[in-house]
């Protein structure tokens, strides 16, 4: 591993040190691929934010994939309803690693203005492990481009080697997570434990 | 010394073989010995679409759908011959006429076939 001071000292001089972890994770954060899955009014704004005004191809990011096999990004773009919840959750199984997740918009991540309804998930983090959330209702383009920016820094500062490592290099991190079921008044089960626990109230 | 023209041919097609093998390569090695595969049953099944499929894909069709068959010949196939047929219809040597004349006939015998089946009738 090459000294930091050394490093920048080496650049002025017109050298280019980099390392392999750095190399891999410049080329993974600039060609995130995200799903083409649009649940709601975000999926406008998430199309919006592909198209030429705002260009998200300025980040490696326009590559829509229509089949979860080739996308890196699920981005749960509008409301879940317990009735989709399975299917986002099965497709976000089907994705390969390294697949990363963004909550868009206030629905995706707690239901948002449709929070008290009887047949809307508060919040996809119940079942995935959300990377960036981001609020707004919906986001505008610029936000869901601040939110890849900031999914590219995590990415960027993501370790090859050593127990914290990245989560796709660590053989016992899932890579699927089981998918919920349709039950009498809710989905079964309504929460997975090991993603999600309910905020302790303190009184 | 008489140089072989064709070797430069040959040291480009190595060096685009090699830039061909050498990602794939790469890929492989990082799949093989950094990246360990996470198999399961969502990720390896068929379909891709988020819902489970259900029931048979053999399905049947019903035979009966030859009338539409021939009714589609009738009344669209046909009419892709008979506008060349009209337009060129005083120039054509006899054989032709003959020949589009046999297949007209093939086609109104489906008609007919179609019509004594009361296909035709509105229901």
């Amino acid at each position: 591993m090459i000294d930091e001071g050394l490093k920048s000292e080496l650049q002025k001089q017109g050298v280019y040190v980099t390392s392999l972890q750095e190399l891999y994770n410049w080329s993974r954060a600039n060609s995130v691929w995200p799903l083409t899955f649009g649940l709601a009014c975000c999926a406008i704004e998430m199309m919006a934010a592909s198209m030429a005004r705002f260009d998200l191809a300025r980040f490696g990011a326009e590559v829509f994939r229509p089949s979860p096999r080739q996308a890196d990004l699920m981005i749960v773009a509008g409301t879940v309803t317990k009735k989709m919840a399975p299917l986002v959750v099965r497709l976000y199984n089907q994705m390969p690693e390294p697949k990363y997740v963004i909550a868009m918009g206030a629905c995706a991540i707690s239901g948002g203005p449709f929070k008290q309804g009887y047949n809307v998930l508060k919040g996809i983090d119940r079942y995935l492990p959300v990377d960036v959330s981001i609020p707004g209702c919906p986001p505008r383009p610029e936000a869901l481009i601040h939110a890849i920016m900031t999914l590219q820094e995590k990415i960027r500062n993501q370790k090859l080697t050593g127990p914290d490592r990245a989560p796709h290099l660590n053989a016992d991190v899932p890579g699927e997570f089981p998918v919920p079921e349709y039950g009498e008044h809710d989905l079964e089960p309504p929460k997975n434990s090991e993603v999600w626990q309910p905020p302790a109230l303190k009184r | 010394m008489q140089t072989d023209s064709y070797m430069v041919l040959v040291l480009l097609m190595a060096a685009a073989v090699g830039f061909a093998v050498a990602p794939l390569a790469a890929a492989w090695a990082w799949a093989r010995f950094f990246s360990p595969a996470k198999p399961g049953k969502e990720k390896n099944a068929t379909y891709e679409c988020g819902l489970e499929s259900k029931g048979d894909a053999w399905i049947h069709f019903r035979s009966e759908y030859y009338l539409y068959a021939i009714v589609f010949l009738v009344f669209d196939v046909e009419t892709i011959f008979l506008l060349p047929f009209a337009v060129s219809f005083t120039g054509l040597p006899v054989g032709a006429f003959v020949a589009i004349i046999i297949f007209l006939v093939l086609l109104v015998e489906g008609l007919i076939w179609a019509w004594r089946k009361g296909f035709l009738a509105w229901k």
